[in-house]
């Protein structure tokens, strides 16, 4: 099974998404900005980063790369397409997923274990989840504020387009003994705390926080990561 | 190519027929006696072009003039031993360390400080960028960074303009390189108000035959520019050129601080490691501190023939820019290579893949010396060793500070010290609430710790962690320390408990020391006292370094940091690096299972000088420091390793500032588990009392947690080195406290907030 990983200048997360495709049991393929082939891949992730420097607006010029020029239309035929991070910054500016990601309310980077629930276990990347899992990976990013309008949340919301939420610890209530500075909120200010969303035929999913770190005993919060990665395998095989 | 155009070029032949022109060589810092010496090596007055060259190559910063003479004693007291361990010494980019399975490893620790308090942004992202450079430029990949930060007072006003900006500068720059940032510190002293230090530290890694040296060889080779383009950023003494030149409306004073472009230098990164895997790269060398002048004269310098370079043919951002000041402009993200002709096509397709920019701007002659070229117009001709390696060398006069005495005199025994459990718990929630002891999370999440997904260890334990070799998990554990407070009292001792501790904290994650790195933050080496701190800690450390067996691969020496007469404290800041075979198995800091046994090992002596318990209850700063001893941190530290790779410990803390107090609270606080203490054995073992042995910070300790499975193993492997082992207490979850049994019970959601409320009451409004 072979999963494209797509490199632009300033992709950061590229060798990561490799491991966890690898780890996850499929055969991670390089895929270059410049160049519009898929090379027959099976799914395509979109790694984190800064893709070009990202110094315009997150994924704005990516959006534009010769590997879009193909990778758009054939998401919209049905490829599966995980965006992680910047590939979901750059999802939502290709309007391959609705809304935009600005910067933290808080105007600074942010690294931490973050919890998720997993509101869709139906899609191309989120099927080996249950819905309503609590799951543990890694957040880290500037621009990671999801905002939509109203009508759009209402809309998505509506069909089930949420994909994750952010868990909001409260003071109280946190078994955590380290410092919380977003105790009672979610950690960057997005709308109706989504952490990720997925489009109506659910092989487009992208989401801020990154699976691809959570796949190793030892090297990251949890093994939850995984689930995202032999999902798809499992989806692209019954396909 | 350029289309600048030069108002007058002061060439060779001009300088020849023209002696007596005056120069501004005092205004670009040259003595009298270094100017004369630079007309007897070229037997003419420099061209304007060569007298910048050699004042900037021959800076404090660039020639270690001040320094040179006492930095010889690392290099001494290297024995062969230590030697085998080293791939590359002192003298390059960066050290190189055998790691074992053909892996090497080159890290080094480098200071960005003055530019950091002019501009804290660009100072520290630009500290951050260098230091990754000169890593890069070995051969390797870069694959982590650590920061070690001091600032002044947390409530005086300057420090909420300088930390908000350091702390996100190195974070805008590593975050956006995708480095994960494994450590570092972060300490307040009122010494450091107009002095903030920013000392960055960067690790790559390669395998051994990629090693890449900074050498110009094999007449008709390229010399090659690439990267981004030179601007006027980072121009500073020879802003004093231009402001001679121009009349006062032209472009003169310009920024002295570089500006930094991460994703410029991410994208250099990966050009580079396409370089070296093509094997098209016959010597590289980065740009950093003084630009041009100091790639061209150290790689014709190391290399065995001459250069030629024309500097019309140097990319320019600014095309007003004067020959002296394209020589001389730290612009960032700029490699130099040299290339053999028939390497050179593949060498342009590569970058040209990377949209990095490559110029051919010279190339290797069979000469000595190094020619530079404005057209057809010859500017330098000097022989490039003289600027490069032969500059001038100081034996400044050292006196041992009048003060000394007294503040060494001025001993802690008559500071009032509690009593009674309510006292200890006191002492003990004042000082993990305390700026330097704090929790430091709201700093260090603004860090990313886990892109390239190798850090199987970060703050805030004890050291950093990071996979190096994916397939079996082999790995590299580094931790940066010092007490400066303990280096003012004295800084033989303070060097070597800096070292002693960088030692101990990789050895409790369970990795083997195996070399050092040191950035000598220190004061004017004008004033004799500060002379004479700075000897004293040279000689404590590279004699520590001998005892210990590990070798100084490399370093950095800062002086000048300090605000007319006042220096800052003598801040000998070590990086230890230890190896292990599989990261996977190293020991965190904090304990997590209940039932387990904790044990205290090593001896406790009331030794209260320099430390936190006086800062933070009395503000207090005099007698002795902690009694040194390398052998027992050598013996400490096979302990910890062995117990490590037997299996025999599930958490390991090291004693420093605090004492043991802090390291229970910081052990519990890790993973919200908690523990029952008992000191009783303890105090009657070593003669003291409760308070003494809660937070005396004699060196040469840990504290680890061991299953109930594993404790006669691990009391035999302490017994048959020897070493003093002590049962003091049990992991304990449920009650969500730490006991110290007969003194106090401190609820841990009471510590966490005393503990983690600290920085951000003081930083995050602002």
């Amino acid at each position: 099974m072979k999963i494209g990983v797509v490199t632009f200048p300033g992709s950061l997360d590229d060798h990561d998404a490799h491991r966890a495709v690898r780890v996850a049991g499929g055969d991670p393929v390089s895929l270059w900005h410049g160049d519009d082939s898929l090379r027959e891949v099976d799914a395509v992730v979109l790694p984190g980063g800064f893709s070009y420097g990202d110094y315009l607006r997150a994924g704005a010029i990516a959006r534009f790369a010769p590997v879009m020029t193909t990778l758009i239309p054939a998401a919209r035929g049905g490829l599966p397409v995980l965006g992680i991070c910047n590939g979901f910054q750059i999802l939502c500016e290709s309007h391959l997923l609705p809304g935009a990601m600005i910067q933290n309310d808080h105007r600074t980077f942010i690294c931490r274990d973050q919890r998720l629930r997993v509101e869709n276990a139906t899609t191309a990347w989120t099927s080996d989840f249950t819905q309503g899992d609590e799951i543990t990976i890694v957040l880290k990013n500037q621009d990671g504020q999801y905002v939509a309008d109203t009508r759009t949340l209402d809309e998505i919301e509506g069909e089930g387009r949420v994909a994750f939420r952010y868990l909001i610890d409260g003071p109280d209530t946190s078994d955590s003994v380290r410092y919380d500075r977003f105790a009672g909120r979610n950690p960057n200010g997005s709308y109706r705390d989504i952490a990720g969303v997925t489009n109506e035929r659910g092989n487009v999913v992208g989401l801020m926080p990154h699976p691809e770190h959570a796949i190793e005993k030892g090297y990251g919060p949890s093994l939850d990561g995984l689930k995202f990665f032999t999902s798809v395998l499992k989806s692209v095989v019954s396909s | 190519m350029t289309s600048a155009t030069q108002p007058t070029i002061d060439t060779v032949g001009n300088a020849s027929i023209t002696p007596d022109t005056e120069q501004p060589w005092s205004e670009l810092g040259l003595k009298a006696d270094e100017y004369e010496r630079i007309r007897e090596i070229l037997g003419r007055r420099p061209t304007i072009a060569e007298l910048a060259m050699y004042s900037v190559m021959w800076s404090e910063h660039c020639s270690y003039k001040s320094s040179k003479v006492h930095l010889a004693q690392f290099s001494e007291n290297t024995t062969d031993e230590m030697n085998e361990k080293l791939l590359v010494g002192i003298g390059e980019n960066a050290g190189v360390v055998d790691i074992g399975d053909g892996w090497a490893v080159t890290f080094k620790v480098e200071s960005h400080n003055h530019p950091s308090y002019v501009e804290p942004y660009q100072g520290a992202a630009t500290g951050v960028g260098g230091i990754v450079r000169d890593i890069m430029s070995m051969g390797a990949r870069p694959i982590a960074v650590m920061d070690s930060l001091r600032f002044g007072a947390p409530d005086h006003p300057d420090t909420h303009r300088v930390l908000p900006g350091i702390v996100a500068g190195v974070g805008g720059y590593a975050n956006c390189l995708g480095l994960p940032n494994i450590g570092g510190e972060v300490i307040f002293d009122p010494c450091y108000q107009g002095n903030p230090l920013v000392n960055a530290l960067s690790v790559g890694k390669m395998r051994i035959e990629d090693i890449h040296l900074a050498k110009a060889s094999g007449v008709g080779n390229k010399v090659i520019l690439f990267g981004a383009k030179t601007g006027g950023d980072g121009i500073g003494g020879v802003s004093v050129l231009a402001s001679e030149t121009f009349d006062a409306d032209g472009p003169a004073k310009r920024p002295a601080v570089q500006v930094g472009d991460p994703f410029a230098e991410k994208v250099l990164i990966e050009c580079c490691l396409d370089l070296y895997a093509a094997h098209v790269v016959d010597g590289i060398q980065d740009l950093g501190g003084a630009g041009l002048s100091c790639a061209t004269s150290e790689l014709a310098s190391n290399g065995d023939g001459g250069m030629r370079v024309w500097l019309d043919r140097v990319p320019l951002r600014d095309a007003t820019l004067r020959v002296e000041e394209i020589l001389m402009s730290e612009s960032q993200e700029r490699m130099m290579a040299v290339v053999e002709p028939g390497k050179l096509e593949e060498f342009m397709a590569i970058t040209k893949r990377w949209d990095v920019e490559a110029t051919v701007v010279g190339e290797v002659t069979e000469g000595k010396n190094l020619e530079v070229f404005w057209g057809d117009e010859q500017i330098i001709d000097v022989p490039p060793r003289s600027v490069a390696h032969d500059g001038p060398v100081y034996h400044r006069p050292m006196q041992r500070p009048a003060y000394l005495d007294a503040l060494q005199g001025n001993v802690s025994d008559h500071l009032a010290r509690p009593t009674g459990g309510a006292g200890l718990r006191a002492a003990l929630l004042a000082l993990m609430a305390s700026p330097n002891l704090c929790d430091k999370t709201f700093i260090t999440d603004q860090y990313d710790r886990y892109v390239m997904g190798n850090t199987a260890m970060a703050m805030p334990d004890d050291s950093g962690v990071v996979r190096v070799d994916e397939e079996t998990g082999r790995g590299v554990a580094i931790s940066t320390d010092c007490n400066s407070r303990y280096a003012k009292l004295d800084p033989f001792a303070g060097a070597q408990l800096a070292l002693a501790e960088a030692y101990r904290n990789v050895a409790t994650a369970g990795a083997a020391p195996l070399a050092v790195s040191d950035c000598l933050n220190f004061g004017s080496p004008e004033d004799p006292a500060v002379m004479w701190q700075f000897a004293e800690a040279v000689r404590g450390l590279s004699q520590g370094c001998r005892t210990l067996g590990i070798p100084v691969t490399g370093g950095n020496v800062s002086l000048y940091n300090q605000t007319a007469d006042v220096a800052i404290h003598p801040t000998p800041l070590v990086a230890v690096l230890g190896v292990m075979d599989d990261v996977a198995r190293r020991t965190p800091s904090g304990w997590s299972d209940p039932g387990q046994a904790v044990y205290l090992l090593g001896t406790t002596a009331d030794e209260f000088g320099g430390s936190a318990w006086t800062q933070v209850a009395h503000d207090h700063l005099g007698g002795m420091p902690p009694t040194v001893d390398l052998d027992v941190e050598r013996r400490l530290g096979e302990i910890l390793v062995n117990a490590s790779r037997q299996g025999l410990v599930a958490a390991a803390h090291d004693l420093s500032d605090g004492g043991l107090a802090v390291a229970l609270a910081e052990a519990s606080l890790r993973n919200g588990v908690g523990a029952r203490i008992w000191l009783d054995q303890v105090c009657a073992r070593d003669g003291v009392d409760a308070f003494t042995l809660l937070f005396s910070e004699s060196a040469g300790r840990a504290i680890v947690a061991v299953p109930r499975s594993e404790q006669v193993r691990f009391a035999d492997l302490c017994v048959s080195g020897g070493f003093p082992h002590s049962e003091i207490g049990v992991v304990e979850d449920g009650a969500g406290v730490l006991e110290v049994q007969g003194q106090f019970v401190l609820p841990l959601a009471e510590l966490r907030t005393a503990h983690a409320s600290t920085l951000p009451a003081i930083f995050a409004a602002g």
